[in-house]
C-alpha cells in the first residue's frame, strides 16, 4: 500500500521532537477525527534554522510529517509557505488515494507554524 | 521473521483435511446436483450429506439449512425476507448498534423502504440489554436481528433469553453467528432463534460458503434474487458444490474440536489480557470480561492510533486489525467502539487480536515482546499528553485548517 519512501519515513522519522523556546508553533487536526500534527519552529534571519513535529496519526500522517518538516528545514519563511501537501506527497513518492486526507495537515501545520511566528513578530 | 497471524476474526486460513475434500469436488464430482445422470446423483449426495453436517453442528434438521455465498448473504435473506413476507402484518425491526454492517445496513435500507427502525443501544461492555428489547417490542414489530457474539470486541449477546421473549411475542428472531460458530456453542433451540447465519471462512473453509437456518414453519420467503428451483426453492443458483462440501466439513471439525479448542483459545486469550495490562502502561480492554468468545481480545492504547500500530506489527511479522478510522477508510472509527461509549480518540488507537488455531503460547509471547517498544516509539512521537488527559478541549474549535474534515 505505501511506497518505500513513505515506510523510510514512517521507520525512521527525521525531526521528532519538541523545541521547548521555540519561536513559532502550530497544531492542525484532532484527537476526534483521528490525527493531529503539532510543528515547532526556530527562527533565524527569516529562515528555519530548527524544526520538529508530534503526530499523532497513521503511517501517512507520520511519514508527511516527518517529511515536511525535512522540506521545510533551513528553508525562508516565504519559501516554506509556498510548500504544498500535494508536494509532500509527491515527495515521498505518491499515497494511496484513502490516505490523501491523513497527509492534509502536514503542510497546514507547518504554515500554522509561521503564521504563529509571524503574528508575534509583526515587524519581521 | 517469525510470521504470526492474528486475524481469524477477518477470515481463516482453509483447514488442509477441508481443501483436500473441496479438491474432489472441482476435479471429479463436478456435477450439476440438480441434474438427473450419475454426475448429478454424485454431486446431490454430496451437498446433502453436506447438508446433514452443518444441521447437526447446529441442532437443526437438514431441511432447515439453505447455503448461501457467505455470512453477507445470509443476513440479507433473512432479514429481507422476513420484512418482505411479514409487511402485511406490521413494518417494525428491532437491531442492535453493534451489529456486522451486512444486518445493519440491510436493516437500514429497509428503513427507506416504508420499515421503522430501532436501533438499540448498548452498554459499555457492548452487552444489548434484555428490558431494552422487551420496551422497543411494539404490536407492529415483526423481526428482531441481534448479534450472537460480536467480531470487534468479542461480547457475546444474551440471545435465549431475547429468543424467548420473541417466541412469547410471535415475533421471529435472526442472529447472526458469525463469529460464534465453531467458537462457542451454537444450538439452535437453546438460542431460541427462527433464523441464523453463519459464515465457512470464519470457520476454516473457504471464502464465497455460508448458510442460513430457517425454523419449520417459520413465516419467511426468499426475496433476494430469482431463478432456478434450488434449495427447494429458498436459494436459486447452481449449488456450489465444493464450496458447501468444504463448509459441511469445516463445520463437522468445528463442532468436534469445539470444547477442547475454546479452552486452548481461551487461555492464550487470558494471557494477553493480563500480560498487555502489565507491559504496558494506558491500555484499556474493550468488551464484556467474562461473556466473551475466547479467541478475541481488543484493546484500546491511549496517545497513539491503530494503522500505525499495525504497520508497525506487521513489519515485526505480525497480523493484527483495528477499528482506527485510518483503517475503516472512513473518517469515522469503529460504529461498535463508538457505540460502547469509547471516545473517538480512544477508538481510533484499538488494536483487535483475534486467535485461531494455528496460534501458538509461542505467538503471544512474541506479541508481548514486540508490542511494548512499538507502543513506547510511537508514544514518543505523540503531541498528545500523557501524564493527565487530553490536552485538546476535544471539539474541532481546537482544530486549525484541514479542509477535508466533514465534522
Amino acid at each position: 500500500m505505501y511506497s518505500d519512501k513513505v515506510m523510510d519515513h514512517f521507520t525512521n522519522p527525521r525531526n521528532v521532537g519538541e523545541i521547548p523556546d521555540a519561536d513559532g508553533v502550530g497544531q492542525v487536526g484532532n484527537p476526534v477525527c483521528g490525527d493531529i500534527m503539532k510543528i515547532y519552529l526556530k527562527i533565524k534571519d527569516d529562515r528555519i534554522e530548527d524544526i520538529k513535529f508530534k503526530t499523532f496519526g497513521c503511517g501517512a500522517a507520520i511519514a508527511t510529517s516527518s517529511m515536511v518538516t525535512e522540506m521545510a528545514k533551513g528553508k525562508t519563511l516565504d519559501e516554506a509557505m509556498q510548500l504544498s501537501n500535494k508536494m509532500v506527497a509527491e515527495a515521498l513518492d505518491g499515497l494511496p488515494p484513502q490516505k490523501m486526507h491523513c497527509s492534509n495537515l502536514a503542510a497546514d501545520a507547518l504554515h500554522a507554524a509561521i503564521e504563529d511566528y509571524r503574528s508575534k513578530h509583526k515587524s519581521a | 521473521m517469525r510470521r504470526v497471524y492474528f486475524d481469524h476474526s477477518a477470515t481463516t486460513p482453509v483447514d488442509p483435511a477441508v481443501a483436500e475434500e473441496m479438491y474432489r469436488f472441482t476435479k471429479e464430482t463436478f456435477g450439476n446436483p440438480t441434474s438427473l445422470h450419475y454426475y448429478g446423483r454424485q454431486a446431490r449426495r454430496a451437498v446433502e450429506e453436506a447438508r446433514e453436517k452443518v444441521a447437526a453442528a447446529i441442532g437443526a434438521d437438514p431441511k432447515e439449512i439453505v447455503f448461501t455465498s457467505g455470512g453477507t448473504e445470509a443476513d440479507n435473506a433473512a432479514i429481507h425476507g422476513v420484512a418482505m413476507t411479514n409487511r402485511d402484518r406490521g413494518n417494525h425491526i428491532i437491531t442492535s448498534a453493534v451489529e456486522h454492517h451486512a444486518v445493519l445496513n440491510t436493516v437500514k435500507a429497509l428503513g427507506k423502504q416504508g420499515f421503522t427502525v430501532t436501533i438499540l443501544p448498548v452498554d459499555k461492555y457492548g452487552m444489548v440489554s434484555v428490558e431494552d428489547v422487551a420496551a422497543a417490542i411494539t404490536d407492529k414489530t415483526i423481526l428482531i436481528t441481534i448479534m450472537h457474539a460480536n467480531n470487534e470486541m468479542g461480547t457475546i449477546q444474551p440471545i435465549a433469553e431475547i429468543g424467548r421473549l420473541a417466541r412469547e411475542k410471535g415475533i421471529l428472531f435472526h442472529t447472526d453467528a458469525v463469529q460464534s460458530f465453531g467458537k462457542i456453542p451454537v444450538n439452535v433451540d437453546d438460542l431460541n432463534v427462527d433464523l441464523l447465519s453463519i459464515s465457512g471462512h470464519k470457520i476454516y473453509a473457504p471464502k464465497g460458503i455460508g448458510a442460513l437456518y430457517v425454523r419449520k414453519g417459520a413465516r419467511w420467503r426468499q426475496t433476494l434474487f430469482h431463478g432456478g428451483a434450488q434449495e427447494r426453492l429458498r436459494r436459486a443458483g447452481t449449488e456450489n458444490t465444493p464450496g458447501i462440501v468444504a463448509l459441511g466439513r469445516a463445520a463437522e471439525l468445528a463442532a468436534a474440536n469445539l470444547q477442547e479448542e475454546s479452552s486452548r483459545l481461551a487461555a492464550l486469550r487470558d494471557k494477553l489480557i493480563r500480560e498487555v495490562p502489565a507491559r504496558i502502561a494506558n491500555v484499556v480492554l474493550t468488551g464484556h470480561p467474562t461473556h466473551r468468545l475466547p479467541n478475541l481480545v481488543s484493546f484500546c492504547f491511549k496517545y497513539i492510533e491503530g494503522e500505525s500500530m499495525l504497520l508497525s506489527l506487521d513489519m515485526q511479522g505480525i497480523a493484527a486489525s483495528s477499528g482506527s478510522a485510518c483503517t475503516s477508510g472512513s473518517l469515522e472509527p469503529s460504529h461498535v467502539l463508538l457505540a460502547m461509549g469509547i471516545p473517538h480518540e480512544m477508538a481510533h488507537g484499538s488494536i483487535r487480536i483475534s486467535l485461531g488455531k494455528d496460534n501458538t503460547e509461542e505467538d503471544v509471547d512474541y506479541f508481548l515482546e514486540v508490542m511494548p517498544p512499538i507502543v513506547e516509539r510511537l508514544r514518543s512521537m505523540s503531541p498528545l499528553d500523557q501524564e493527565s488527559e487530553f490536552a485538546m478541549s476535544g471539539q474541532c474549535n481546537g482544530c486549525r485548517i484541514s479542509h477535508s474534515c466533514h465534522a
